[in-house]
């Protein structure tokens, strides 16, 4: 399988990369090459095999459901570009 | 005092408690050597204030008695590991200036066994490569060269910085990742031993994540028994990580020296590459022949689906790096690009923010989780992932106890030599390395030898899972009879 223009911009916008016209077919060739380094694990037989979920065989831990943590929201905005009273701020969504 | 950087953890833990010099002394030592190395681009964050403070701190339970397994032995830490209020980047512009308000569980245990911290360690970007040639802060170099040659070599991927700076003497030890081969091939390209245990081993909580089904943290050292002893620290089980197994962690360094008599050694068929360098061969050959005199047996063992491990790895691991950095938005921390409206705030951010390699790797992972591709790509690579593992699984149910391979098929390579044009031909570094990442076991990458050129070549131990104690007792086989290769300084 291999990918068309339309088709890398369609993944760069779910991915939410900007992608510019010019940068097009140079991605379109790197994708390819790595889909066509993958091609070859259809030819494995892979009929009744379970695919992988984990790799150590372990039941799911469940921790208790309890409040643990909190009261920290300095630290939770500390790092974000543009906050105000605790609020993460982004440009207007709702018109 | 200019040699106390040459010693090993062991013997600067001796030191320490001869009170033959203080971990105040050997922190100043490291600082120094760290400040003529700069040309190395090993660290891309000192921390010499927190280095003395924690070396001070050191000393002074050192005194009263009360020093851990570690207390005053200097670590440098990959910069992929959460440190409280240190600058942690993942090597990445998209994390710009993060300073994390908490501390990984990894490198907690190591403060809290006495370590001190000298600063963060360049890796490749959210440790995606295998030259650490895509940092945003540039490449590492090698302290290797080539015999007569004055072409900067890489250290290899994704710690690099952690490989360079052990074999630089800018550290005693280092934290590295490991998640296709970054911490063994580095450590093969830079004549050191790195040793990725059982996934699940290690707690990845605090750990910049890129794929986590494969991603476990692991050190870098000098010699197999400093692994061990770093090693013994770094692992554990941690309620914060739900893939981090609850058993006890044993003591890794008591395996060093133990015998491995009547060991049954796997030799993998399928590892023998057509157009393998013969130097390699040669080194496997030498390697088995080690263990054979220690008193292994050798076995020839068949692991068939070997050659699918390295594509069904460039499906698995996109496909969780695209789901893992969707969390780098410009909203929460890191880079901002501003922008008309929400979409395009985030499409330019991350366009900005993500080097070519991360971002060719996000596009590939959404693609085959994408509708209509997920079962021809994705659930076809977890299906060949159970495939791999079963290959190992049989392999020790005959009695295997581990396997001997190369470590990677060749030595270090120039900066800018490998996959400008294809990026599969930087990928195949891993071929060695990645069949143990999809099965989650543990592998141990042990200098054993020099090619034609002079450079450091390494060889593979794999192991049976949470049997990390085999693998330093084999590791050390290796290195009595191979020797120690330090790094000629030229810097």
């Amino acid at each position: 399988m291999s990918v068309d223009a339309t088709t890398v911009r369609r993944i760069a916008h779910l991915a939410r990369i900007a992608v510019s016209d010019a940068e097009v077919p140079h991605l379109q060739g790197e994708l390819n090459a790595m889909l066509a380094f993958v091609e070859q694990l259809s030819e494995v037989n892979v009929d009744g095999v379970e695919p992988m979920t984990s790799v150590t065989p372990m039941e799911m831990k469940k921790r208790a459901d309890v409040v643990n943590d909190g009261e920290i929201a300095d630290d939770i905005v500390r790092n974000a570009p543009d906050t105000t009273n605790h609020f993460f701020l982004v440009p207007k969504v709702v018109e | 005092m200019t040699d106390l950087t040459s010693l090993t953890i062991a013997e600067a833990r001796e030191g320490l408690a001869s009170k033959s010099f203080t971990a105040r002394e050997l922190t100043d030592a490291h600082l120094a050597a760290i400040e003529a190395a700069r040309v190395l681009n090993a660290y891309v964050l000192e921390t010499p204030d927190r280095a003395r403070e924690m070396a001070k701190a050191a000393d002074e339970k050192i005194a009263k008695g009360e020093g851990g397994p570690l207390a005053g032995i200097p670590l440098g830490i990959k910069d992929l590991f959460a440190t409280r209020d240190i600058r942690t980047t993942a090597c990445s512009k998209i994390l710009g200036n993060f300073i994390p308000p908490y501390e990984s569980t990894v490198t907690s245990q190591l403060w809290r066994d006495g370590a001190v911290l000298l600063g963060k360690l360049n890796n490749d970007e959210f440790a995606m490569g295998s030259s650490n040639e895509t940092s945003c802060f540039g490449p590492v170099t090698n302290p290797w060269r080539r015999e007569g040659s004055n072409t900067t070599l890489v250290p290899g991927g994704s710690s690099g910085g952690s490989a360079s700076a052990v074999a630089a003497l800018l550290c005693m030890g280092a934290t590295a990742t490991d998640t296709g081969g970054s911490i063994r091939q580095p450590a093969a390209f830079t004549a050191t031993v790195g040793i990725k245990p059982t996934y699940g081993r290690c707690s990845r909580w605090g750990i910049v994540a890129f794929a986590s089904s494969l991603d476990q943290a692991g050190p870098i050292a000098r010699t197999t028994r400093d692994a061990a002893i770093l090693m013994r620290s770094m692992a554990g089980h941690d309620p914060k990580d739900t893939t981090s197994v609850d058993i006890a962690v044993p003591d890794y360094e008591a395996a060093i020296g133990k015998s491995v008599k009547g060991m049954k050694i796997g030799i993998p068929k399928e590892y023998r590459l057509d157009g393998m360098p013969a130097e390699i061969e040669k080194l496997w050959s030498e390697g088995a022949q080690w263990l054979k005199a220690a008193g292994a047996e050798l076995v020839e063992v068949s692991l068939p689906h070997t050659k699918y491990a390295l594509p069904a790895y460039y499906i698995v691991a996109p496909a969780e790096a695209s789901s893992n950095l969707a969390r780098y938005d410009g909203v929460r921390y890191g880079l901002r690009e501003p922008a008309k409206n929400i979409i395009e705030m985030y499409e330019n951010s991350r366009a900005d923010g993500f080097g070519d390699e991360v971002r060719r790797r996000v596009l590939i992972g959404t693609y085959v989780l994408s509708a209509g591709y997920y079962d021809a790509y994705y659930l076809r690579a977890q299906k060949v992932r159970t495939l791999i593992k079963k290959d190992f699984e049989d392999c020790f149910a005959k009695g295997v106890h581990a396997i001997l391979t190369p470590a990677t098929p060749s030595a270090a390579f120039g900066i800018g030599e490998k996959g400008g044009a294809d990026p599969v031909e930087m990928y195949l570094n891993d071929i060695f390395t990645v069949t143990v990442n999809m099965a989650g076991l543990p592998g141990i990458a042990v200098p054993a030898g020099k090619d034609t050129q002079g450079l450091p070549l390494g060889l593979q131990l794999i192991g049976r899972p949470f049997d990390e104690e085999t693998l330093f007792s084999l590791g050390e086989v290796i290195e009595q009879a191979a020797g120690r290769f330090p790094a000629p300084k030229w810097w």
